[in-house]
């Protein structure tokens, strides 16, 4: 007897093998599609949509983060072709924080293990991503505001005081950081790196939006080298991620991540395009909108009773 | 595959010509599930037949119940409470042997064929799984767990109870459908088929079906779990191509 299929033959159903379970191949790839759309306007890696949103698709958790990594590291290819071309890395500063940013991984790995353990691996991603985006949406619909409201008036936009820097400046064996046009000790750039490879293997995010405000406010590095050296960051630091969890909790699911790749890829050329035809404020402030609605639906999603008390994990 | 029923209907002649209860020759659509890349579920058809002895009909009312059953494995389960105004995993139980996918159908509601002691020991139904909890936990809270986690595996697609899904045909043929959900298992699963009467399981019979991912499925969940490191290296070579490729691509335009 021939085997059946149950409904009607979906041309683009596909089997994720990690995953273990069967998903519409043109909702991933648009998914991605959508997320490299953002990232292309707002030269952000998305990330931080990335995982959410797979996660409300009924993707595992864990294959969520780990399959996300993945695919920032191919997103962030052609961002740091294009900045190496034109002089716009780092490479001194990148490897510092790409160092950082493997014991960050590590640390990770260790961390996701014992919350796995105890069972709170989900409640403590949702709460990171709660604090985190929580946190700099609002910083950042504040600075855009004022910009937009700034520019409405046709007074120059308020450059905000040189924030102090008596704390790094203060840390020990400074090197010179030539490109980033500084003299400073590796351990700030190394502790920033650090911060990042955490995040990426506990959210699945690659980092930039923690990053490129740090490097600029807190580390002071030149402008023009600030979004290439964070993209090779986060390309060897998501890299290295994948290897993680590769190996640990083993939830790469490589089917899921090339269905994310093809979309944003293709998704964020069409949004580098777009961003060229708006006001960078507008864009920063369009930014932190979403940003903020990813927070509060997450914050809403702890409070809310969820549809499953219970959950199942194999022993 | 004829050489096999052959052989089975040589075991089975004795028994047949022998005894003087009713034998079961049962048999399934598929004894092989194969994960492909365009999995989503499957249907199991069971059937077969009555043997009664000297065929004589049936005197009384028949009814049948077909299990199938995926590899057993002990699990954690927890439940979600409110703490703090934050849901988050509190309590939790574990269970030693509980089926990855378990399907039952029956002629009529099990609860209707056989008392819950003989629905116990061929676990028939979702109230009688043998799950093995460790004890500690309080039997009013063992009860919940097991409620919830028997739910949660129904609503999956994973767990399944029909009261009518089993046909019989003049007492003597019958045939049952269950459902496979893309989510299942892989695994040995076994096919088993009860003939009740008058509350008692007369005659029981087992296939064996096979689970498996197939194809590159099965070999990219194998390179995951076997050559992990080699497999995450590929998954970073991948996406640097796929990357590369479509900076080229877009960069022409």
């Amino acid at each position: 007897m021939p085997p059946k299929r149950l409904g009607k033959a979906r041309v683009m159903d596909i089997y994720l093998p990690i995953a273990g379970l069967s998903v519409n191949a043109l909702v991933i790839v648009g998914l991605g599609g959508l997320v490299g759309l953002l990232s292309g306007m707002f030269g952000v890696g998305g990330g931080f949509l990335t995982t959410p949103l797979l996660i409300f698709y009924g993707i595992p958790p864990t294959v969520a983060v780990a399959s996300s990594a993945t695919q920032i590291t191919g997103a962030s290819v052609s961002g740091v072709l294009a900045h190496t071309a034109r002089g716009g890395v780092d490479f001194k500063m990148g490897a510092v924080m790409i160092v950082g940013g493997a014991f960050g991984s590590f640390a990770g790995a260790w961390a996701f293990a014992g919350l796995q353990a105890i069972g709170q691996v989900d409640t403590v991603i949702a709460l990171t991503y709660v604090v985190l985006l929580g946190s700099i949406g609002a910083m950042m619909a504040k600075e855009s505001g004022q910009a937009i409201l700034a520019s409405r008036r046709g007074t120059a936009p308020a450059v905000s005081p040189r924030k102090r820097r008596r704390l790094i400046n203060a840390l020990p064996f400074r090197w010179r950081f030539n490109r980033s046009g500084l003299y400073i000790s590796p351990v700030a750039p190394f502790v920033l790196g650090f911060l990042t490879g955490l995040l990426t293997v506990l959210l699945g995010v690659g980092g930039g939006f923690v990053m490129v405000p740090a490097m600029i406010y807190l580390l002071g590095m030149a402008t023009n080298v600030v979004v290439g050296t964070s993209l090779l960051q986060i390309l060897f630091v998501t890299a290295i991620t994948t290897l993680v969890h590769a190996t640990t909790t083993k939830a790469v699911d490589i089917v899921l991540a090339a269905l994310l790749l093809i979309g944003s890829v293709t998704g964020a050329q069409f949004g580098a395009r777009f961003a060229l035809k708006m006001k960078p404020e507008w864009l920063r402030f369009g930014l932190a909108v979403i940003v903020l609605a990813v927070a509060v639906r997450m914050a809403l999603g702890l409070g809310w009773r969820p549809e499953e008390i219970f959950t199942v994990e194999p022993l | 595959m004829r050489a096999a029923k052959a052989a089975l209907a040589l075991i089975l002649a004795p028994l047949v010509l022998g005894a003087d209860k009713p034998v079961l020759v049962p048999d399934v659509s598929q004894r092989d599930i194969r994960i492909i890349y365009s999995f989503t579920g499957a249907e199991l058809l069971l059937f077969g037949a009555v043997l009664y002895p000297g065929g004589r009909a049936p005197t009384g009312k028949v009814d049948i119940a077909v299990v199938v059953k995926g590899p057993v494995e002990p699990v954690l389960v927890r439940e979600k409470q409110k703490v703090a105004g934050i849901w988050m995993n509190a309590d939790s139980t574990r269970y030693l042997s509980a089926p990855s996918f378990y399907a039952v159908a029956s002629s009529r509601p099990i609860k209707a064929l056989v008392d819950q002691r003989t629905a116990a020991i061929y676990e028939l139904g979702l109230d009688s799984l043998q799950l093995s909890p460790t004890a500690g936990a309080l039997p009013q809270e063992q009860r919940r767990f097991d409620d919830g986690f028997v739910d949660l595996r129904r609503r999956h697609g994973l767990y399944s109870e029909s009261a009518e899904g089993v046909e019989i045909t003049d007492g003597v043929l019958y045939r049952a459908r269950i459902t496979i959900p893309a989510r299942v298992p892989v695994g040995a699963y076994t096919a088993e088929t009860f003939l009740i009467q008058d509350g008692k399981v007369v005659a029981g019979a087992a296939r064996d079906i096979t689970i498996d991912k197939e194809g590159m499925e099965r070999f990219v969940a194998n390179a995951a779990d076997r050559w992990s490191l080699t497999y995450g290296f590929a998954a970073i070579a991948l996406s640097l191509v796929l990357g590369w490729v479509a900076s080229v691509l877009f960069r022409r335009r």
